[in-house]
This record gives C-alpha cells, sequence and structure tokens, in this order.
C-alpha cells in the first residue's frame, strides 16, 4: 500500500519532533547544561520516523547509543526523556541510565544500547518471544554502518533466518564507524548484500527520503508479520555531527559534508509535501511551532525537576536485594 | 515421596516441572535437543515439549545469551545453555553490560527473568578450555546471582528457585557431579541466598560449595579420625551468600578454612574470606586459609590435572596449622 497523507503528516511531525530535540540538546550539551555522552540522529530522521510508521505499539524495538530519534519515532515522552538527559529522578531511568540507556516496555523500546552491536542478539529475543507467545509482533533492529562488522550481527542474522523470526534489520548507514568511514571500515558499498549470506532479502534504499523508507519497512513488516522471516533493509544517509557532541569531526572530508547537507531530509521532505499538496507551508509551518514548543515545555520539565535521592543508587540493580548492595 | 535421583537428572526434573507449568518456560542452547545436551541433561524434553521450546540453536554463544535477554525483556522465562562455562568468553558482553544492567540503567522498566546454564569444573580431560571454574567473573557484576548446587536435593530446588527469580541467575553446574545420585524428596523451590550444613562439627568451619563439597567432607572424615570434628557449609549460592550461616558456624568453631575449585587468585574464596575478616575478625582464633586450585590453565594429562585442583589433603595440613 502507498503511503497515505495521514501517514506521510505523521512521519513529518515526528521528524520534525527528532530535528528539534537534537537541536536542543546539541545546544543544551553545549552549555553545560546535560552531561555524559551525547550521540545525535541529526540527518537521519528520515529513517525511523518512517520504519515506525509501520509499527504497532505493542511491537519492539532495539536501538543503539544514538538512540534519541528511535525512541522519539516509537512515541517515547519527551519530557521523560529530557529529564533523563537531565539527570533527574523523574526521567525515563530515575537519572540511572541518560541518554544512551533509554527504555520504555510499554512502547516496546527495548531500550538504547552503549555497546555497539549488542542489539541485534537483543532483537532476536524479542522476535523467538513473540514466535513462542504465538503472537503476530515484530521487532525493528535500528543500528548503524559500524555495528554490521561485529560478530552479534552475523549471529544474529543467522538466527534470525534460520528460525524465520519476526525481525527487521534497519541499516542506517550514516557511513562512519566512530572515525573512520565506510569505505575503510569495510571492503563492500551494500550492506544490504550481507543479508544474501544468510538468505534474507536484503534491500539498499535511499535513507534521506522516508517514502523510500517506508515502502521498504511496509514490505519487510508485513513480510515478518506473516511469519515469513527476517529482512535486512539498508537506508543510506549521512552523520551530520561527530561521532559525539565534542568531537570535531576533522576526518570527515568538507565537500561530503556540504554535499550530503544539501540533501538534508528535512527541507527535502518538506519540499515534497508541499509540492505534492499533502502539506501547505503554513501547515508545515503549524508543525514546527507546535514542535518547537513541545521542546520548550520538555527543557523547562526537566530542568524543574529533583535530582534522585542518593539512597535511589541501590534500588533496581535486583528486583528483590537492596541491603547486599549497600556495603561499601 | 523420596526417590534416588542423579544430579543430571534432577536438573531435568526442575526444568520439566516448570516447562509443564507455564508455557513461557523455555530451554535453548547448542545440541539441546534431539542430541539431549552435551552432558545428557535434556535428554528426553524435546519429547515432551516439543523443538519450539526445547530450542537447538547454531553455536553462537552470544547471541544465545542475547536470545534470552530480549526474550525474558518481552514476556518469556527462558533458560539458556552454554555448554560449557568457558565460552562465556563468547558471551561476556550481553551478560554484563546487557542483562547483569538493564533494570538498573532502565530505572527498573524492564525485567529479566532469564537463567543461564554453566557446565564448570575439572576433572574430565577436557583441559584448558573445557574446564575452568569461572563463577567469579560473575559474582563480580552487580546484577546476576550466582548459584551452585552440590547434589540433586539442591540442583532441583535451586533451579526450580532460579525460573522463578525475577532476575538473571547464573547456574553453574559441576560436570563431574551430572552421574552422581542422591536422594530427593521435595520437590518445592529451595530459596537462594540460603546455604546447608553438610556435615555439623564444633572445631572448624570449611566453607565450600560445588564439588569441593565432597573433598571437603573427605578431608573431614580424615579430621575426625584425628579428633578434629569440621562443620562443612556448602554456601549453595555464591550471590546472595548466606553470611548468617557462615557467623553462626564461626561463634561454635572459631576457625574457618575456603576452599574452591577456582584458581585462587581472585577468585570467590577469596571474597568469602576477606567478608569474614572484615565482619567476622572477632570470632577468628587464626587466620582464615583459602585453598584453591593452581593459578595455572587447566592441565590435560589426569596426573597433572589431579595435582592442578585441590584435593582433602590440602585442607587437613591447612587445619592442622590452625590448632
Amino acid at each position: 500500500m502507498a503511503v497515505s497523507r495521514e501517514q506521510m503528516k505523521d512521519i513529518y511531525t515526528r521528524m520534525c519532533r527528532i530535528r528539534a530535540f537534537e537541536t536542543a540538546a546539541k545546544d543544551l550539551f553545549a552549555e553545560g547544561k546535560i552531561y555524559g555522552f551525547a550521540h545525535l540522529y541529526l540527518g537521519e530522521e528520515a529513517i525511523a520516523p518512517a520504519v515506525c510508521e509501520c509499527l504497532r505499539d505493542d511491537d519492539f524495538i532495539t536501538s543503539t547509543h544514538r538512540g534519541h530519534g528511535h525512541i522519539i519515532a516509537k512515541g517515547g515522552d519527551l519530557n521523560l526523556m529530557m529529564a533523563e538527559l537531565f539527570g533527574r529522578y523523574t526521567g525515563y531511568c530515575k537519572g540511572k541510565g541518560g541518554s544512551m540507556h533509554i527504555a520504555d516496555r510499554n512502547l516496546g523500546i527495548l531500550g538504547a544500547n552503549g555497546i555497539v552491536g549488542a542489539g541485534h542478539n537483543i532483537a532476536v529475543g524479542a522476535g523467538l518471544s513473540a514466535k513462542i507467545r504465538g503472537t503476530d509482533q515484530v521487532c525493528a533492529c535500528f543500528f548503524g554502518d559500524g555495528s554490521t562488522n561485529q560478530g552479534t550481527f552475523h549471529e544474529a542474522l543467522n538466527m534470525a533466518s534460520i528460525w524465520k523470526l519476526p525481525i527487521i534489520f534497519v541499516c542506517e548507514n550514516n557511513h562512519y564507524g566512530i572515525s573512520m568511514s565506510q569505505d575503510r571500515h569495510q571492503a563492500i558499498k551494500d550492506i544490504a548484500d550481507r543479508g544474501a549470506a544468510y538468505n534474507i532479502p536484503g534491500v539498499a534504499v535511499d535513507g534521506n527520503d522516508p517514502i523510500a523508507v517506508f515502502e521498504a519497512a511496509e514490505e519487510a513488516v508485513a513480510r515478518a508479520r506473516a511469519g515469513k522471516g527476517p529482512t535486512l533493509i539498508e537506508c543510506k544517509t549521512y552523520r551530520q555531527r561527530g561521532h559525539f557532541e565534542g568531537d570535531p569531526a576533522t576526518y570527515k572530508p568538507k565537500e561530503e559534508q556540504a554535499a550530503w547537507i544539501a540533501k538534508d531530509p528535512m527541507p527535502r521532505f518538506e519540499k515534497y509535501l508541499e509540492e505534492n499538496g499533502v502539506m501547505t507551508a503554513e501547515e508545515i509551518k503549524g508543525v514546527k511551532d507546535a514542535v518547537d514548543k513541545q521542546i520548550a515545555e520538555a527543557i523547562a520539565f526537566a530542568d524543574a525537576q529533583p535530582f534522585a535521592p542518593e539512597e535511589s543508587a541501590v534500588v533496581d540493580v535486583y528486583s528483590d536485594i537492596v541491603a547486599e548492595v549497600r556495603e561499601r | 515421596m523420596s526417590k534416588m535421583m542423579t544430579y543430571g537428572e534432577a536438573i531435568r526434573e526442575a526444568m520439566s516441572i516448570r516447562m509443564r507449568e507455564n508455557p513461557n518456560v523455555l530451554l535453548f542452547g547448542e545440541d539441546v535437543g534431539a542430541f539431549g545436551g552435551c552432558f545428557g541433561v535434556s535428554a528426553g524434553m524435546i519429547d515432551e515439549f516439543g523443538p519450539e521450546r526445547v530450542r537447538d540453536t547454531p553455536i553462537s554463544e552470544g547471541a544465545i545469551i542475547g536470545a534470552a535477554v530480549g526474550s525474558a525483556a518481552t514476556g518469556l522465562r527462558p533458560i539458556a545453555e552454554l555448554m560449557f562455562n568457558d565460552f562465556l568468553t563468547v558471551a561476556m558482553d550481553q551478560l554484563v553490560n546487557q542483562a547483569a544492567k538493564m533494570r538498573f540503567m532502565f530505572g527498573g522498566n524492564i525485567s529479566l527473568p532469564m537463567v543461564v546454564r554453566l557446565p564448570a569444573g575439572a576433572g574430565t580431560g577436557g583441559a584448558a578450555q573445557h574446564c575452568q571454574s569461572l563463577e567469579a567473573w560473575l559474582t563480580h557484576v552487580p546484577g546476576l546471582k550466582v548459584v551452585y548446587p552440590s547434589n540433586a536435593q539442591d540442583a532441583l530446588g535451586l533451579l526450580l528457585s532460579s525460573i522463578d527469580d525475577d532476575n538473571p541467575v547464573m547456574f553453574f553446574e559441576n560436570k563431574c557431579l551430572y552421574a552422581t545420585k542422591s536422594e530427593v524428596d521435595n520437590f518445592d523451590p529451595i530459596p537462594l541466598g540460603k546455604g546447608r550444613i553438610a556435615l555439623e562439627g564444633e572445631d572448624l568451619t570449611i566453607i565450600t560449595y560445588g564439588r569441593q563439597v565432597y573433598t571437603a567432607l573427605d578431608a573431614a572424615k580424615k579430621l575426625a579420625a584425628e579428633g578434629i570434628k569440621a562443620e562443612v557449609i556448602d554456601i549453595r549460592s555464591l550471590f546472595p551468600l548466606d553470611k548468617d550461616m557462615i557467623r553462626e558456624s564461626l561463634e561454635k568453631t572459631h576457625k574457618a578454612i575456603v576452599i574452591t575449585e577456582e584458581t585462587k587468585r581472585g577468585g570467590y574464596g577469596g571474597e568469602i574470606s576477606a567478608t569474614i575478616a572484615e565482619e567476622m575478625f572477632d570470632l577468628l582464633d587464626a587466620p582464615v586459609a583459602r585453598i584453591g586450585s593452581l593459578d595455572t590453565p587447566v592441565p590435560f594429562a589426569p596426573n597433572l590435572e589431579a595435582y592442578y585442583m585441590p584435593n582433602d589433603v590440602d585442607i587437613v595440613v591447612a587445619a592442622k596449622k590452625m590448632f
């Protein structure tokens, strides 16, 4: 089925939310308001919203260290996310996780993840779970090009393939594994080709075009729900920032950066929406204004939240043991 | 009802009991299906529960543990078997950075009711990569529970508790014990964190777990012949640890020997010893003695392997120095 107007609007709204959240995170990090690590999704906004448009609330996702976009796309609460980035007690993880460890069980978000390649096998578990419990839930597993050189990628694709698990492996090929460009870190151009090694369909799409991503994801989700097994979708995109905030990214050639900025998914999709009569310029501005307001509210919410009481540090190590972990 | 069971049969019985009761409990690992598991522990289970729930996996230890994490996070209570605890090395990220930390780093949002079964220990001629005792690697990780039964009754009861637990439980099994038979008369869970007095005595406390319980009992027999009555504590779970049982025994004996099969340096025996020294120093009449295997890889040849491992004479020698 072709993407509907409502779906396009929804995808665009989520893209805007991510762009605004990440822009704010960038500034807040520079101001010292948030600390730790911030790996931003700027430039990759077309992917997660388009994939998640094909998912239900009870479907699962696994994410990465660059996870804000995935969480927002799956419906994550902006206030709770921002409060977590601020390290506050009322944040998603009660101040214990931070940017790289946001999860929301009720939305099927099985966690952002600080270990490159760790989500692949967790997705296998989620897919196995759906199969054993006899539901038609699926799991979208987001990961970057760098992680496709980890053993976990190959183990997971193999296992998902032999068991025909309902998983959509979504590779966000932003062309860099930290400082190493794709042409240096692997000898292939299309990561989608790696699907062939496991007898699963591999498709490469323009990752800065949400409609292309949606069409590939929709087919993969239908295939997964029908019990036909996993699909590997490679979305070619670009990490507009450094690996983390503070990384000057001097290893990126200026011409390359400029060429990809010219393909930025936000203005490009806005142009498409206007030209195809999906949204007017005014409606687009309306969405942007509303999103800006939501982000401002999230920052105000986060800033007003309390830090965690110190004794909360010993809670949730185990479901039932506290005293033993309090000893120093 | 009382019956004789092997350690391996007791483990199979515990898994089968819970799998009959709960369709969300399943077993997966290398060759656990028709092959019955490398040590025959799951033999026949595939006939009762089918290949979906007694599931053979490819040789992909990282994915085995990862699949346990992902399925536990989404509604199952998986039991994952690693063929040898030595293969933990391949799966360590999924255990240490994922399973152990998720509840905490997600602020309690995700629960991981999963068991990892880990055949361990020397004595089978498996040499350096198939015979290690790596429990201390896991006791060092906050978020994991670590259990190590020494007999059929405890294996059954502790595994039931481990499956029922809402935290990742690392369930060590000693390979040399699989075929040993003992009486089982209780089919209820045994709570984690409760030790067992394997032998009562009043002169000396020997603290141990797993197969070394038998080394300790052998030593106790030799010591008894010399008039020293040793008490043997089988701690059964390493974490949580039954410190109360150790304390109560030391209040009586005032002397402690800790014996474990791990290589000595950095082992869990050191943790037990340090706990006694820190918290029960006033009770001691002598320094805690700590016995482990040699700090070498596990050698292959039977005579070298036997030399590598601790034995009852080591305990007797250590004990005599205390009197």
